[in-house]
């Protein structure tokens, strides 16, 4: 059962320092709280993972918690570039970040087989590009009809963390609209929190919704906010025009630390 | 005759006016998303727009800042997961068109996404492939939408992403159309803009660009074309991004 903890407490128990960790959100509900929780915790040389990492990303490699990244596209969507994540690739500062790089369908199919503790994912593709010499894929022939495939391996992480709108009292997780990989993030991986915008008595039916029963949860934490810039459909919109003035604020080293140090290090779990 | 317009839109109306009615269509932000939602607001209202996010069926008012804006969801015909999308529907070969963009292209139009200068000591290190390289491989067609300059139609790219040749239909430009031609898959200069000479588009192209025998002679923006392209609002817009 997800213990209801507030997020301080469950970044300090499941976060540890080297830990592969994922926190996942394909555009909506990414878990911006709870990335600022992990760098006011200070922790260093985790391996993050994300199809997509965008700002709160930015923010955790500018401030040295990662020593790699496991990722198919990381970009200001919409923007441009990540000025942080380009530094540490460029220059090494803060400091040097190893890159694993795949197409999102490979990660897709990476995490898929992780939720389904699988040792590798299936697809097609990769052939004839440079990243298969740099990334970790292999040719397999399919043991039925002799066709070439590519082989990814199973993304397990050692925390997943994600943003949703709702958990009930028992610690069961609802999200809605654009849901991502966030069910096989948290299937995935070996420990999992969910931050979500309330905890209500009991859950309205949702189309489309993913529900994520308290049992595969370790920890729930309510974190109202907890996805912006992004959005929490039904609560808040995206803020696009943080997103534009991420990229001034990220462009110079002191500028960022100086941003970093006022809304995310001498805050309190408040979502900047 | 048809009002003053930008370069830029121009590529627009060139690339929306490849789509088909109906077409089910992968699309990505900035200019492919622009072009695709232009040819549903005109001559193609029936055309199936899916975003990388997993929403099927996207019905826009305003254009999306990212593939994953709350608008796409609320309009959509039905929203799947990531892995769903990349795997039954793309994967699966569901999807009629393609558009992508990138850094750099070359004459077969292969493209990188990836890093300009050496992959270990990057001199610009770009976001990546994300869903090109299989949007390439199983999209029925694959259209690429590039300004046109010699540091971008590249002898060489520094980094393949993305597969392009034999896959790669039209390249529409803010100058021209290119097609590949049928025997080598080499690029080929297919389409003028109107008031572009064929020597602006050889200047800014970085290899020996190859000129088809009879380079058409491309329309004009409509006013209707270009009064649906400029009522097409980015989100978020109003309040200052």
């Amino acid at each position: 059962m997800a213990k209801v903890v507030p997020l301080s407490e469950a970044v300090g128990e499941l976060v540890r320092d080297g830990d592969v960790v994922a926190l996942e959100g394909f555009t909506h509900l990414i878990p911006c709280a709870a990335g600022h929780e992990v760098i006011r915790q200070g922790r260093r040389d985790l391996t993050l993972v994300r199809l997509t990492p965008d700002i709160v990303y930015d923010q955790l490699i500018g401030m040295g918690c990662a020593r790699k990244l496991i990722f198919s596209w990381g970009g200001n969507p919409g923007v441009g570039s990540l000025h942080r994540f380009r530094d540490a690739v460029e220059h090494g500062w803060p400091q040097p970040l190893e890159l694993e790089e795949h197409s999102h369908a490979g990660m897709a199919a990476a995490y898929a087989a992780g939720a389904a503790h699988l040792p590798f994912g299936v697809l097609r593709g990769y052939d004839g590009t440079d990243l298969t010499p740099r990334t970790r894929v292999a040719p397999l022939t399919c043991p039925f009809t002799g066709e070439q495939v590519a082989a990814v391996p199973a993304i397990r992480p050692d925390v997943g963390i994600i943003h949703a709108q709702q958990a009930d009292e028992d610690g069961n997780v609802q999200l809605w609209g654009i849901t991502g990989v966030q069910k096989e993030t948290v299937l995935a991986s070996e420990r999992s929190i969910a931050t979500v915008e309330e905890i209500v008595p009991r859950f309205e039916p949702r189309p489309g919704s993913v529900v994520l029963p308290s049992w595969v949860l370790s920890a729930v934490s309510l974190a109202p906010g907890g996805a912006h810039p992004s959005y929490a459909h039904g609560y808040y919109d995206r803020d696009n025009a943080f997103y534009v003035a991420w990229d001034e604020i990220s462009r110079d080293r002191d500028q960022f630390t100086a941003w970093m140090r006022e809304h995310v290090l001498e805050t309190a779990g408040v979502p900047a | 005759m048809s009002a003053a317009y930008a370069a830029d839109e121009m590529m627009a109306v060139a690339a929306a006016r490849r789509l088909a009615d109906g077409t089910v269509c992968f699309v990505g932000i900035g200019l492919p998303s622009r072009a695709a939602n232009l040819a549903r607001a005109t001559h193609a209202p029936e055309c199936v727009l899916i975003y990388e996010s997993g929403t099927i069926g996207a019905k826009p008012e305003h254009l999306p800042l990212s593939i994953g804006d709350g608008e796409l969801a609320e309009t959509a015909d039905t929203v799947v997961s990531v892995p769903e999308i990349f795997s039954y529907w793309l994967q699966a070969g569901r999807i009629d068109a393609g558009f992508l963009g990138a850094a750099q292209i070359d004459r077969y139009g292969n493209l990188n996404s990836t890093v300009i200068g050496d992959y270990d000591h990057p001199g610009v290190r770009l976001p990546g492939a994300g869903g090109a390289p299989e949007i390439a491989t199983f999209c029925r067609e694959t259209f690429v939408m590039l300004r046109h300059s010699a540091r971008t139609f590249v002898q060489e790219l520094d980094f393949c992403s993305t597969v392009g040749r034999g896959r790669v239909t039209a390249v529409v430009t803010d100058l021209c159309v290119l097609e590949p031609e049928p025997e080598s898959d080499e690029l080929a200069l297919a389409e003028l803009h109107p008031g572009v000479e064929v020597d602006q588009v050889l200047e800014a192209t970085g290899w020996k660009l190859r000129v088809n025998g009879d380079v058409r002679a491309g329309e004009a923006p409509t006013a209707d074309e270009l009064e649906a392209l400029r009522a097409l609002k980015v989100a978020g817009a109003e309040d200052g991004a």
